[in-house]
C-alpha cells in the first residue's frame, strides 16, 4: 500500500472510531479506559521506532512521557494556552531532551544505553522533584477547563486527541518503515559497523530516532494533567510506563508497525479489565507473566506468529 | 591522466594506532595505486585488519595521514570514506539478518551511491541493480531469502557483493576466503579478478598464501605492527625478515 493511500486511510478509520463511539457510547468510563489504551499505542509505537527499528532499548519512556506532561503544567499555571498547543509543546521539550540523550548516551549498546536511559528518567525526576513552581514532590492540581471545545465531556474531548494522536504516530512509523530512513535504521539495528561500511550515517540516524521517539512519547504526555487532574512525580515518571513501552511492542511484534498497536490494544485492554475486575495492584504482574510467556513461546511476537504460521502454510 | 606515482590513488604516511600501552600500528608508510593488486600478509595479531580499520575508519588513526585521491581522509567517519570510493568486506561477514538479500544492497546503493553527486537510482533500476551484483556473484536465485539461509561461501559473496555495491574504487578485502574449501576459494578468486578488471583496486588480506600469491601484483608484510616487506610477491618471500617471522629463526 502507498504511503499516502495507508494515511487517508487512517485518518477515515480515525474520524470513523470516533463518530462511531461519540454516537453510541454515553458512559464517560468507557472513554477513560480507552484514553489510556490509546495513550500506549502512542508510547509504544514511538518506543518502537527506536527499539524496534533501530535496535536501541530504551527504558526511559517515564522520563519523556512526564516531561510532555509537566511542560503542560507549565503552560497551564501561565494560562490561556489550548491543549493541541500543549501537546505540540510537549512533542518539542521531550524531542530536545531525546536529541541530547541520543547525543550523550548513542556510543553505548545494548544493556549499557538501556541502563543510561534509566538513569536519565531518575535524574529528569529529580529535576521535577525540585522545581517547585510545578509542585514539586507535594504534586500539583490541575482543574480542567469548565468547556470542551467539540461537546461532550471534557473526557470525549481528551479521548478525540488521542486518537489522532495515534493516527500520526502509527502513520509516521509506518510510513518510516517503508523509507529510505527505515532501511538505514533497519541496517543500524542488524549491525552497526557493516552500516556505516554502506554508507549509512549511523549518529545522524539514530539521533533522528531518538528525537523522534521522545517527541512522540512527550505529546502522549502532555494531555495528562488534565486526564488525572493531579500530577506528582512519582505517578508521572512511574516505571510502569517504561515497562508497558516495552512490553507492549515485544508481545505485539518490534519488527512492523502494527505490532505495538496490537500490543497496547490486548495488553492495555486487559489492564483495563484487570483494574476494574480484579486489582490495579494486578496490573503489572498481567503485563510481566505475558512478558515472560511471550519471551519463550513466542520472541518475534503476535506479528511473528502470524508471519511464520503463513510461511509454512505457503509451504 | 596524471601519474600515478606522483598522484598514488591511496598514501598513507606514518600511520600510527595503539590500544592502550599496546602499539598496534607503528609509523606505517603504503602507497597504492590505481589498478593495484596488492595482498597484504602477516602473523596473527600483526595488525592487518587494524590497518584496514584505520583506513576505512571503522578505528581513528592517531598518528600519521591517510591521503585517498589527494584528499585527507583521516578524521572522517567510515560512511563518508565509503561515499568517497572507499569500500571493505568483514573479516567475519557481517550481514543485515533481518533483510533478504536485494535489501542488504539496497542499503549502499540507497546510502552511498545515490548519495554521491550526480546520482540517482529509482526504485526499478535499484532492484535491477542488486539482481545484476548478486548474479555477478552466483547468488541471484537466492535474492528474496534470508542471509540466515546462506551457506558461508555464500555468505562471504554476499559480504563482497554489498562491498562492491558501493561502486568503490578502492577494495578491501579482509580475509574473504577464511574456512573456504579450495574450490570455493578459486570462486572468490575468480570474482575478485573480475572485480580489478573492472578497474576497481584491490587489497587482499588473506593467510591463504596461495591465493594471495596468485591474485597479487605486489606484496605488503606486516609483522607486529611493522611493515616489513612492500614489492614483487616472490621477492617479499624471500626476504629474510619475512622468513623468520613466518618460520621462526
Amino acid at each position: 500500500m502507498r504511503p499516502s493511500l495507508f494515511w487517508l486511510l487512517a485518518v477515515l478509520f480515525g474520524v470513523a472510531f470516533v463518530a462511531a463511539t461519540r454516537l453510541w457510547i454515553a458512559n464517560e468510563y468507557y472513554y477513560f479506559a480507552a484514553y489510556v489504551v490509546l495513550q500506549y499505542i502512542v508510547l509504544s509505537t514511538a518506543w518502537n521506532i527506536l527499539g524496534g527499528y533501530t535496535g536501541y532499548t530504551n527504558f526511559g519512556t517515564g522520563a519523556f512521557f512526564a516531561m510532555g506532561a509537566y511542560s503542560s503544567v507549565v503552560l497551564h499555571k501561565l494560562g490561556g494556552v489550548p491543549l493541541p498547543v500543549m501537546m505540540l509543546v510537549g512533542g518539542v521539550v521531550s524531542g530536545i531532551i531525546g536529541l541530547g540523550t541520543g547525543y550523550l548516551t548513542l556510543r553505548l549498546r545494548g544493556v549499557f544505553f538501556a541502563i543510561a536511559t534509566l538513569a536519565i528518567t531518575i535524574v529528569v525526576q529529580t529535576l521535577i522533584v525540585n522545581w517547585d513552581y510545578v509542585g514539586g514532590s507535594r504534586g500539583i492540581y490541575i482543574i480542567r477547563p469548565a468547556n470542551a471545545p467539540l461537546g461532550g465531556g471534557y473526557i470525549q474531548y481528551l479521548y478525540t486527541l488521542m486518537i489522532v494522536l495515534s493516527v500520526i504516530a502509527v502513520g509516521i512509523a509506518r510510513t518510516i518503515e517503508h523509507s529510505r530512513l527505515g532501511l538505514g535504521f533497519a541496517a543500524i539495528r542488524d549491525d552497526e559497523q557493516a552500516a556505516e561500511a554502506g554508507g549509512v550515517p549511523t549518529l545522524r540516524l539514530k539521533l533522528i530516532a531518538t528525537t523522534l521517539s521522545g517527541a512522540l512519547m512527550g505529546m502522549a504526555g502532555a494531555p495528562l494533567p488534565y486526564y488525572v487532574t493531579y500530577m506528582d512525580p512519582t505517578s508521572s515518571f512511574s516505571l510502569s510506563y517504561a515497562v508497558n513501552a516495552v512490553a507492549m511492542p515485544v508481545i505485539g511484534g518490534m519488527t512492523s508497525w502494527i505490532g505495538p498497536v496490537i500490543g497496547s490494544i490486548l495488553l492495555g485492554t486487559i489492564q483495563q479489565v484487570a483494574t476494574v475486575t480484579i486489582s490495579s495492584a494486578l496490573n503489572l504482574l498481567i503485563v510481566g507473566l505475558l512478558l515472560i510467556g511471550f519471551v519463550i513461546i513466542a520472541p518475534n511476537g503476535i506479528v511473528g506468529l502470524v508471519r511464520s504460521w503463513r510461511r509454512k502454510r505457503a509451504g | 591522466m596524471s601519474d600515478p606515482r606522483v598522484n598514488p590513488l591511496l598514501r598513507v604516511e606514518g600511520l600510527g594506532k595503539r590500544f592502550g600501552g599496546f602499539v598496534a600500528l607503528d609509523a606505517i608508510d603504503l602507497v597504492i595505486n590505481s589498478g593495484d593488486r596488492l595482498g597484504l600478509i602477516g602473523p596473527n595479531g600483526s595488525g592487518k585488519s587494524t590497518l584496514v580499520n584505520c583506513l576505512c575508519g571503522t578505528l581513528q588513526n592517531e598518528m600519521g595521514t591517510v591521503t585517498f585521491d589527494g584528499r585527507r581522509i583521516d578524521g572522517l567517519i567510515a560512511h563518508q570514506r565509503t561515499r568517497l570510493g572507499l569500500a571493505r568486506s568483514f573479516q567475519l561477514p557481517k550481514p543485515f539478518r533481518t533483510l533478504n538479500l536485494i535489501d542488504n544492497l539496497r542499503v549502499p546503493l540507497i546510502y552511498t551511491v545515490n548519495a554521491r553527486r550526480g546520482h540517482h537510482l529509482g526504485e526499478a533500476q535499484i532492484v535491477d541493480r542488486c539482481e545484476e551484483l548478486l548474479g555477478d556473484v552466483g547468488l541471484a536465485d537466492k535474492a528474496r531469502r534470508l542471509p540466515g539461509d546462506l551457506t558461508q561461501v555464500e555468505m562471504r559473496k554476499l559480504e563482497l557483493a554489498r562491498a562492491v555495491a558501493t561502486q568503490p574504487r578502492l577494495l578491501f578485502a579482509d580475509e574473504a576466503m577464511a574456512g573456504l574449501s579450495p574450490s570455493e576459494v578459486e570462486e572468490i578468486l575468480a570474482v575478485l579478478f573480475r572485480l580489478n578488471e573492472q578497474g576497481i583496486t584491490i587489497v587482499l588480506i588473506e593467510h591463504i598464501m596461495r591465493a594471495v600469491m596468485s591474485f597479487s601484483t605486489r606484496l605488503v608484510v606486516l609483522v607486529a605492527g611493522h611493515k616489513i616487506a612492500d614489492g614483487d610477491p616472490q621477492e617479499a618471500m624471500r626476504n629474510p625478515e619475512v622468513e623468520r617471522a613466518y618460520l621462526g629463526e
